[in-house]
């Protein structure tokens, strides 16, 4: 940008993101209707990522039971273990660590690949053949981001605590059936229904980002290694503000 | 400046032809950088036009202004017509497919076949071509009319430069435009190869009787396909003629663009 100072460029960004949002909500709303590009995204953000986030998901059941156990031993509270593990999991740590997964493979991903789009003037081509590029590009990954990353997370959070279940088997022998009794009893609607709710709103930023920092993508073939970086980092740092927020909500309306 | 013998061909293809493209005191500039400041064109039906300039000139700067990928800060662009400032975006929609564009880096959809990427720009277009679902024979008129229907099923990925070129040239030739921009056709292709594509362009003008804005600064493909050449220096028309009359110009900065 032309003699900007970093404060400058910094609001500047800011509008240009608040504009980015403002033309998202125009057009999710306004035919056409872009269904199969649609689903070819849901297939490649929500299915792509799926072993990526399961990989993940299960190694923090792993390695939070395996870290927290000692201590509980200590207390005689082993028992308590499913507990503590499904109540952490389902409201935090699932949600936040699948969506920063989520966030390092598809924000980095959309970034890159509209960036390169942007580049190389596909993105032009398809508005000179008449079809919005912001509608079929943008909207999509978007949208189906946003519909995608809750249903990671809910796997996810199976999978962490099917993890956790595997170390209390082999440490405590407990049954499966069990284990998961107790971890379910232990979490209430307030628990898993505000959790599940965040989730949307970080599929949606994660999409949004990654969308917006690869359709404004400039400067040539290291214009598009910066789009997917600072995809990456913008849209962490989001998922932290947002994570806040939603905490923060939920803690005035159920007093968590 | 143009010369004489320029304005009496101007005005023989004016007194028989309407201007399908008009811009007048186009201007943009990028901060401090000002790329065109008043800068003027008219192109006729079924002319050839070409716009030589150096690198950096604002030749590519134009023609996305041109089809309104660029805003423009000020002056008026009209094609067919209908003033492009003053449409909304289905009405700008309509007539860019009246505008075919083939861009500097062929920009085919990397993700998509070669029949996809012909079959994208008549996703919304059917009804102009009276396509209820099968798009085959289009796409495949198209890819014989550049030689290359056997890349039907490839990827970008697998195509060679020139076949990039020659398959961008169908995908613009899809929705059978009255107007085609070419964007620097030849750049990075080999002699051999940017021959093949200038022969090309001559004969999708014969088949399709389309009107051509070639922007360029290949000399080459300037003498065999222009009818009429503006030299854009310093954001402004700095020359107009045929090729054989700006070649033989004394001017300095004109004589600069033909040495070998």
């Amino acid at each position: 940008m032309f003699g900007f100072t970093s404060i400058e460029r910094f609001f500047i960004e800011i509008g240009d993101f608040t504009y980015f949002t403002k033309r998202f909500f125009q057009e999710i709303f306004t035919k056409p209707f872009e269904y199969k590009e649609l689903l070819r995204q849901c297939y490649n953000i929500g299915n792509k990522s799926l072993f990526l986030v399961s990989v993940t998901a299960f190694i923090i059941g792993l390695v939070i039971t395996l870290q927290t156990r000692p201590t509980l031993q200590e207390f005689g509270a082993e028992s308590w273990m499913p507990s503590m593990v499904s109540i952490s999991i389902i409201r935090e740590i699932g949600p936040v660590i699948i969506a920063l997964t989520f966030a390092g493979r598809i924000a980095s991903g959309i970034g890159a690949e509209l960036g390169s789009m942007r580049v190389t003037e596909q993105i032009d081509a398809m508005e000179v053949s008449g079809t919005n590029p912001f509608k079929y590009l943008v909207v999509t990954r978007v949208v189906a981001a946003t519909l995608m990353l809750p249903i990671l997370v809910i796997i996810g959070d199976a999978i962490a605590l099917y993890g956790s279940y595997i170390i209390e088997n082999l440490k405590g022998d407990v049954s499966l059936t069990l284990y998961f009794t107790k971890a379910i009893n232990a979490l209430s609607y307030t628990d898993i229904i505000p959790a599940t709710i965040k989730t949307f709103f970080f599929g949606f930023a994660i999409g949004l980002v990654g969308c917006y920092k690869g359709f404004n993508c400039d400067k040539g073939t290291v214009g598009v290694g910066m789009a997917a970086n600072s995809a990456v980092v913008f849209a962490s740092m989001l998922l932290f503000i947002l994570d806040f927020i939603a905490v923060f909500i939920t803690d005035i309306f159920f007093e968590i | 400046m143009t010369t004489n013998s320029n304005t009496k061909i101007k005005q023989e293809i004016t007194s028989q032809k309407q201007p399908i493209i008009k811009l007048e005191n186009l201007k943009k500039a990028f901060g401090d950088n000002v790329v065109l400041n008043g800068f003027n064109l008219e192109l006729f039906e079924g002319e050839n036009l070409v716009i030589m300039g150096k690198s950096g000139s604002g030749k590519s700067v134009m023609i996305k202004c041109l089809i309104g990928l660029t805003e423009v800060d000020s002056g008026n662009i009209e094609i067919m017509g209908k003033n492009l400032r003053s449409l909304n975006q289905n009405e700008l929609n309509e007539l860019r497919t009246e505008v075919g564009f083939l861009f500097q880096g062929s920009a085919l959809y990397d993700s998509m076949t070669v029949r996809e990427n012909l079959e994208f720009p008549l996703r919304r277009h059917k009804q102009k071509f009276g396509i209820v679902n099968d798009t085959t024979p289009l796409v495949e008129e198209a890819l014989n009319s550049v030689g290359l229907l056997s890349a039907i099923n490839l990827m970008p990925a697998e195509l060679s430069g020139g076949m990039k070129r020659r398959i961008a040239l169908a995908r613009t030739l899809i929705l059978k435009p009255k107007i085609i921009l070419y964007d620097e056709p030849t750049s990075g292709l080999d002699p051999i190869t940017s021959k093949e594509i200038i022969e090309l362009m001559r004969n999708i003008q014969s088949q399709y009787n389309t009107s051509s804005l070639i922007i360029t600064h290949d000399v080459d493909c300037a003498r065999v396909v222009s009818e009429r050449m503006i030299l854009l220096i310093d954001g402004v028309n700095y020359a107009e003629g045929t090729f054989n009359e700006l070649s033989n110009s004394k001017d300095e900065k004109i004589k600069a663009f033909f040495k070998h």
